[in-house]
C-alpha cells in the first residue's frame, strides 16, 4: 500500500513539473511581459530596466529554475492588471467555485445514482425511457444552451430564482461562504444544477449500466434466498457493487467540476476561479493564467490520487503490487 | 385450506415463462413431495426445469418473465404459491434454505465469508452484529474450513471453489432450516472436492435434521446421497421412485437411457473402455412439444397411442410413479 501511493505522488509530480514546463513557456513566450509590465509607451532604456528587475534577462534555465523556486512557495508573480500576487487573487475565488462545484456534485451524485437505480429496477416502464431520453440529452445539450435555458425557464417566466451573481455571502476567516443565507441557497440553484447536468447524465447512465448487469448476478439470486427485504438486496447488495466505479467516476469528475467550470460561472455571473480566467485571458493577464493552469494541475492530480486510493480500500480485489 | 402430511407439497405446479417466441411451459404440473429428513434426488437433463422446480418453491422466479400458473406448494399449512411476500421472505433462509451451482459466483465479492453469513443470524434471529460473526465463525467450523476465525474475515475471491462451496452450506444451514434445496451443489467442483461436499452436506444433513431436495444431473451423486427419486422430462416428472428400486428396475424408458448413459464400476476395468449409450435425439424445445407423450420422438418403445395422447401419471404400488402408457391397462 505505502509503495502504491509512493508511486503515484511520484506519477504526480512528474505530470505537475511538465505541467510547470507548458506553463513557464507560456508565462515566457506568449507575448512579452516585459512589454506588459513597462506599458506601451515606455522607451528602450525602461524596457531593459524592466528586463533587468524581473531577471528576464538571464539564460532560460535559470528563469526556469526560479520559477519552479518560487512556484513552490506559492509565489506566481503579481497580476499584471491588479498588481496584488495571482494566488492570492485566485485563492480568494476559491470558495465560490468549490462550493459550486460541490453542489454540482451533490446533484449529480444523488439524483445520478437514485434515478440509474430506479430506472435499472423497471427498464421498460414509460417513465424510465423518458428518464434515459433525458439522459441522452444531459449528455449532449452542451452546458451555455442548458445554462440559458435554466434561466429563462426559472428566471424570467416563472422568476422564482435569480438568475447570477452568488447572493448574501457570509465570510468566516478567509472562506466566504454562500451556503449560510436563503438567498445565497438561491442563488446556488440555477447554475449548480447546470454545471450538474452533464455529470448527472453520465452517472445515471453508469448506475443504471452497472445495476442491470449486477442484478443478473448469481449473488443477487443469493442475496434474495437469504430472506433480505427488497431494499437490502438492491442497495446494500447490488448498489454496493455498482458504487465503485460509480464513485471513482465522480471522484474523477470532481477536480474538473472546479477546473472547468468556466462556461457556467460566465453564465451566471459567479464570482469563482473560471471567471477570473476568462477575465484573465482577455486581459493577457498572464500570472494569473499560469497559476490558474497549475493550481488545476494540481486540484485534479490530487484528486485523482485519493480516489484511486479510495478506490483501492473499496474493492477488496485491488492488489497493491 | 388444505392440509399436507408431508413437510413440502408440490402439487401441479405450473410455472410459465412469456417468451418472444411463445409461452416456453418450464415447469408443468409437477407434483412431488419431501418428508421430515429425507434426501430427495431430482435428476433430469439440462433444461428440463429442475431449477425452475427450486426457484418456484422460493418463490426466486423473475417475474416477468415467469410466472407461477397454477398448483400449490403446501408447507407448513401455508401454501408458498400464494403466500404474501413479506411472509415469504421469512421462510426464505430460515425455513427453506437454497444453495446454487456456481460456488465462484454465488457470494457476493464486496463482503467478507464472516459477514454474509452473520447477516443471517442478524435478519431471521435479531442478533446484534458481534454475536452474529460468532455464529457464523462457528458455521464456518461446522462445515470444517480450517481455521474458521482467520477465513471469516476474507472475501470470497481469496477462497478456492471448494472453501466457497463451503461457505455457502454453512450459509444456507446458519438459521437450521427444515429444508434444504441444492441446485448442483458440486457440479462445477473438481471430483474429489466433489466428493468431500457431498459427505459433508450428508453428515450435516444428519447433524441439523434437514430435509434436502437435491438437484442433479448426475445420477453418481444420486446414488450417493438420495433416498428417493423424481425424474424430470422437459418439465414434467416422468418417474418417481425409492432409489434402490430406480437403480435395478427403471420403468420410464428415459430412465433407463439415463442409466444406461453412466459408467457402472466394474464394466470398465474388464471391457476397457466401454462406449457409453446416449440416448438419442434432442430435448424438445419447450415451444415446440410434441402433442402426445414428451419422450416420445426419442422413444424406442413408442406407438401410436404414445403421439396421440399424453400418458398420465400411474401409481405401480410401493411407492412408484410413471408417467408412460408401457404401464397403462
Ligand atoms: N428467465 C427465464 N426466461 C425464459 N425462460 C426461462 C428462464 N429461466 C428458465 N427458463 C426456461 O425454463 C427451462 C428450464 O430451465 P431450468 O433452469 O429449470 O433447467 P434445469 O433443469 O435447471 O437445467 P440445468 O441442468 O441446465 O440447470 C429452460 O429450458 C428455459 O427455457
Ligand atoms: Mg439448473
Amino acid at each position: 500500500m505505502t509503495t502504491y501511493i509512493l508511486r503515484r505522488l511520484v506519477q504526480g509530480v512528474v505530470v505537475l513539473l511538465a505541467v510547470s514546463m507548458i506553463c513557464f513557456i507560456i508565462f515566457r513566450y506568449l507575448g512579452d511581459p516585459v512589454l506588459t509590465m513597462a506599458g506601451k509607451y515606455a522607451t528602450q532604456q525602461e524596457i531593459q530596466e524592466v528586463r533587468r528587475a524581473f531577471g528576464l534577462d538571464q539564460p532560460t534555465y535559470v528563469q526556469y529554475g526560479r520559477f519552479i523556486w518560487n512556484a513552490l512557495h506559492g509565489n506566481f508573480g503579481k497580476s499584471y492588471v491588479s498588481r496584488v500576487p495571482a494566488l492570492g487573487l485566485i485563492l480568494e475565488r476559491f470558495p465560490a467555485t468549490f462550493e459550486l462545484a460541490c453542489a454540482a456534485m451533490l446533484i449529480a451524485l444523488t439524483l445520478g445514482i437514485g434515478l440509474g437505480v430506479a430506472v435499472s429496477l423497471n427498464p421498460s416502464s414509460w417513465p424510465s425511457r423518458l428518464i434515459m431520453a433525458g439522459s441522452l440529452g444531459g449528455i449532449s445539450v452542451p452546458t451555455f444552451l442548458t445554462g440559458v435555458l435554466l434561466i429563462m425557464i426559472f428566471a424570467v417566466y416563472i422568476g422564482i430564482l435569480p438568475p447570477f451573481g452568488r447572493g448574501e455571502t457570509v465570510q468566516i476567516g478567509f472562506w466566504r461562504t454562500g451556503l449560510l443565507t436563503a438567498d445565497g441557497l438561491r442563488h446556488l440553484v440555477l447554475p449548480a444544477t447546470t454545471l450538474a447536468m452533464y455529470q448527472l447524465a453520465v452517472l445515471l447512465r453508469l448506475t443504471r449500466a452497472g445495476m442491470r448487469e449486477v442484478l443478473a448476478e448469481e449473488y443477487i439470486k443469493t442475496a434474495w434466498a437469504k430472506g433480505l427485504p427488497p431494499g437490502k438486496v438492491i442497495v446494500k447488495h447490488a448498489l454496493r457493487n455498482v458504487l465503485i466505479p460509480v464513485v471513482t467516476m465522480a471522484g474523477l469528475q470532481f477536480g474538473e467540476l472546479i477546473a472547468f467550470s468556466i462556461v457556467t460561472e460566465t453564465i451566471f455571473q459567479w464570482p469563482g476561479m473560471g471567471n477570473l480566467l476568462l477575465q484573465s485571458i482577455y486581459e493577457t493577464d498572464q500570472p494569473v493564467i499560469v497559476t490558474y493552469i497549475m493550481l488545476a494541475a494540481f486540484l485534479i492530480i490530487t484528486i485523482n490520487m485519493v480516489v484511486d486510493i479510495l478506490y483501492a480500500v473499496l474493492n477488496p480485489k485491488i492488489r497493491y503490487d | 385450506m388444505q392440509h399436507s402430511a408431508h413437510l413440502l407439497d408440490i402439487q401441479h405446479l405450473k410455472t410459465h415463462f412469456a417468451t418472444f417466441e411463445g409461452v416456453a411451459r418450464a415447469v408443468d404440473d409437477v407434483s412431488f413431495h419431501l418428508d421430515r429428513g429425507e434426501v430427495l434426488g431430482v435428476v433430469g437433463e439440462s433444461g428440463c426445469g429442475k431449477s425452475v422446480t427450486a426457484q418456484s418453491i422460493m418463490r426466486l422466479i423473475p417475474e416477468p418473465p415467469g410466472k407461477i400458473v397454477g398448483g400449490h406448494i403446501w408447507f407448513d399449512g401455508m401454501d408458498l404459491t400464494t403466500l404474501d411476500p413479506a411472509a415469504m421472505r421469512r421462510i426464505r433462509g430460515d425455513r427453506i434454505a437454497m444453495i446454487f451451482q456456481e460456488p465462484m459466483t454465488s457470494l457476493n465479492p464486496v463482503y467478507t465469508i464472516g459477514d454474509q453469513i452473520a447477516e443471517m443470524f442478524e435478519l431471521h434471529r435479531g442478533m446484534k452484529r458481534r454475536e452474529a460473526w460468532q455464529q457464523a465463525v462457528a458455521m464456518l467450523e461446522k462445515v470444517q474450513i480450517p481455521a474458521p476465525h482467520k477465513r471469516a474475515g476474507e472475501y470470497p475471491h481469496q477462497l478456492s471453489g471448494g472453501m466457497r462451496q463451503r461457505a455457502m452450506i454453512a450459509m444456507a444451514l446458519a438459521c437450521d432450516p427444515e429444508i434444504l434445496i441444492a441446485d448442483e451443489p458440486t457440479t462445477a467442483l473438481d471430483v474429489t472436492v466433489q466428493a468431500q461436499i457431498l459427505d459433508l452436506m450428508l453428515q450435516l444433513k444428519e447433524d441439523f435434521q434437514t430435509a434436502v431436495m437435491m438437484i442433479t444431473h448426475d445420477l453418481g451423486v444420486i446414488a450417493e446421497v438420495a433416498q428417493r427419486v423424481v425424474v424430470m422430462y422437459a418439465g414434467k416428472v416422468v418417474e418417481q421412485a425409492p432409489t434402490l428400486a430406480l437403480f435395478e428396475d427403471p420403468k420410464h424408458p428415459y430412465t433407463r437411457g439415463l442409466l444406461r448413459s453412466i459408467p457402472k464400476l466394474g464394466e470398465r476395468s474388464r471391457q476397457g473402455r466401454r462406449h457409453l449409450e446416449e440416448i438419442p435425439g434432442m430435448v424438445p424445445g419447450l415451444l415446440e412439444l410434441p402433442p402426445g407423450c414428451r419422450f416420445e420422438p426419442r422413444c424406442s418403445h413408442a406407438t401410436a397411442v404414445c403421439r396421440e395422447r399424453e400418458p398420465e401419471l400411474l401409481d405401480l404400488g410401493s411407492n412408484r410413479l410413471v408417467r408412460c402408457h408401457l404401464y397403462g391397462s
